[in-house]
């Protein structure tokens, strides 16, 4: 499977990482190396066989529909990012984070 | 020793924290330091000691990878995305240790997000080997290994997705296990690849890996995939396997894929001396097969990137983590800080698993390395009804020199050609020293069936009773 610029870039965009020329051309080389790695698994016949995520035959527990978590928002806030473009504030207010607006 | 008085907990840690002050700023192994918690939890170790309410693990220091959330610590993962960030809650391991009145005597230093084999790719620069100060320790534990080698520590904890606790107790010299997949509970630790990660113990010999396992296992309902079993004592077999030929009746099993090509000559005979040992110690060999051995690698860096990029989708620089300082829209800011916040190897495995899961990828990659998977799972399967313990080498080659692999990310990853299967499979896995190349360590691996860890501990045990190998120390530090 032989990948292209346009197609690391679109993969970027995808994976929301910025990726500026030279680092696309990088990626390009390193990816189709790994990507080389990757194409011997096609040699093998897995018709019929059931694909495999959990090494035990367990299912998703389930609990009692109550809320158990308490709002900790107070603590969690001390993490949030710097607001940045000009602003040293932390990017929060009134309890909300604030990002840029989405809706026009 | 700490039970007998004859040293306080405080006493202890302290000889640890001057070490460390006294090290660290050459080996780099701790990423976070603060001697006054941990000076703290050591005088509250003391209390119960004194008052008779102590555990084994009570008042012994541990150095904790930075890849599990320990409440008022800066908890980094490696990354700059996450230099600034001071956890909120403590991961179930931290508890756990906590409980057991353990100490915490910092946050050791990983590859970013555990995505190494090298420690090369920490944001906080890399570790050196205490053997050779020239060379890596392994990763992605590499401080953990760091500081076990250099005793920084009693003992420390680590994780192991693709081999990262094995292959750094093979390369530092010393015990290390990952156990069963949902043995330990991964609530609080940050996730790279939530199939495959597991924490386990690190630590100078398999007893004392045992009495950690003692404190790290059990059920815990945050974790979803969690197993719920009947509590075990992971130490209870060590005493018996003393005497004549304690192995009598185990059968080691030789898998002829782990003994080919790519494997260091020097290692290779280093890990058959240690097999001798094991026949001098009662144990018959048994040649076996793992035919879908070479799959492990594409495999893995099919699945591992595909659950990091969908588990590192959550640092978006909105609620913690870093936001770029300069942005335009939301998807700029996105684009940027997540540009600007992981390194090289993060990306690279970020884009490869988008790339896998993308539209009309899906199948060809990402299910077939599930398919995969299976058959792999399955060789295994198969050998153990041959053998009770499968061995071989750990790590294809010793200590590799810094940056000697860092430009090529293929042979990076081939360093875990012998511990991926295990965690592909959810097998648990150990890596013990059993030598010397060219005065560098070398391990033996020991894999074992589901849920063996105690009779793995046990042979591990055996053979640490009639050889040295794990209490040698590097010189001049």
């Amino acid at each position: 499977m032989a990948l292209n610029i346009t197609d690391i870039k679109r993969i970027a965009h995808l994976a929301r990482l910025e990726i500026s020329e030279q680092e696309a051309n990088q990626t390009l080389t390193k990816l189709t190396g790994i990507l080389g790695l990757i194409e011997q698994m096609q040699a093998v016949d897995t018709t019929r066989i059931t694909p495999m995520s959990h090494s035990q035959d367990v299912v998703q527990r389930l609990r009692e529909d109550v809320v158990t978590a308490a709002n900790q928002r107070e603590i969690f806030q001390v993490n949030a990012p710097i607001l940045g473009n000009g602003s040293i504030e932390k990017a929060v207010d009134n309890g909300l984070y604030l990002v840029p607006k989405v809706i026009e | 020793m700490l039970a007998k008085k004859e040293i306080s907990s405080v006493e202890l840690t302290q000889t640890f924290l001057d070490r460390i002050a006294k090290y660290n700023p050459t080996i780099n192994a701790y990423i976070a330091l603060d001697s006054d918690k941990t000076l703290a939890q050591a005088s509250a170790a003391d209390s119960r000691i004194a008052n008779g309410t102590a555990e084994p693990l009570t008042g012994i220091p541990f150095a904790q990878k930075d890849i599990f959330c320990a409440k008022g610590w800066q908890t980094t993962c490696g990354s700059k995305m996450l230099a600034n960030f001071v956890a909120p809650y403590d991961a179930h391991v931290i508890t756990q240790f906590d409980n057991a009145g353990a100490v915490n005597l910092g946050k050791t230093n990983m590859d970013e997000f555990a995505m190494g084999s090298s420690n090369e790719t920490s944001y906080f620069g890399g570790v050196k080997n205490p053997w050779d100060f020239d060379r890596v320790p392994g990763g992605s534990s590499g401080g953990s290994a760091a500081a076990v080698a250099a005793r920084l520590c009693a003992a420390a904890t680590g994780t192991d997705t693709g081999g990262s606790i094995r292959q750094p107790a093979s390369l530092c010299g010393f015990t290390g296990l990952k156990p069963t997949y949902g043995l330990v509970s991964r609530y609080g630790m940050i996730a790279f690849a939530s199939s495959l990660d597991q924490a386990g113990p690190m630590a100078k010999s398999a007893e004392d890996c045992a009495l950690m396992m003692n404190v790290m296992t059990g059920f815990d309902e945050r974790d979803s995939t969690s197993l719920n079993r009947p509590k075990e004592d992971y130490a209870r077999g060590l005493s018996k396997v003393t005497g004549e030929q304690p192995l009598k009746s185990l059968r080691i099993g030789l898998p002829k894929e782990y003994f080919a090509d790519g494997l260091d000559a020097n290692v290779a005979k280093v890990v058959q001396e240690a097999i001798a040992e094991y026949r001098k110690l009662g144990a018959e060999t048994v040649d076996i097969s793992l035919p879908n051995s070479q799959l492990s690698i594409p495999v893995y860096y099919v699945l591992a990137p595909a659950e990091a990029s969908s588990n590192l989708s959550r640092y978006d620089g909105v609620r913690y983590g870093h936001r770029a300082a300069e942005y335009d829209d939301l998807m700029d800011m996105y684009m940027k800080s997540r540009a600007e916040g992981f390194g090289a190897e993060v990306k690279r495995r970020i884009l490869i698993g988008t790339y896998v899961l993308s539209a009309g990828y899906y199948d060809a990659y990402y299910l077939k390395a599930q398919q995969i998977r299976r058959l792999i799972a399955q060789d295994f399967t198969e050998a153990f009804k041959q053998c009770d313990v499968i061995m071989g080498p750990t790590a294809p080659s010793t200590a590799f020199k810094a940056g000697e692999k860092a430009d090529d990310p293929v042979a990076m990853y081939l360093q875990d050609v012998y511990t991926i299967a295990t965690n592909l499979a959810g097998l648990p896995g150990m890596s013990i020293p059993a030598g010397f190349s060219n005065g560098l360590p070398v391990g033996l691996q020991l894999m074992g069936n589901y849920f063996d860890e105690a009779r793995m501990l046990d042979v591990a045990h055996a053979y640490q009773q009639v050889t040295d190998w794990h209490l040698a120390m590097p010189e001049g530090i």
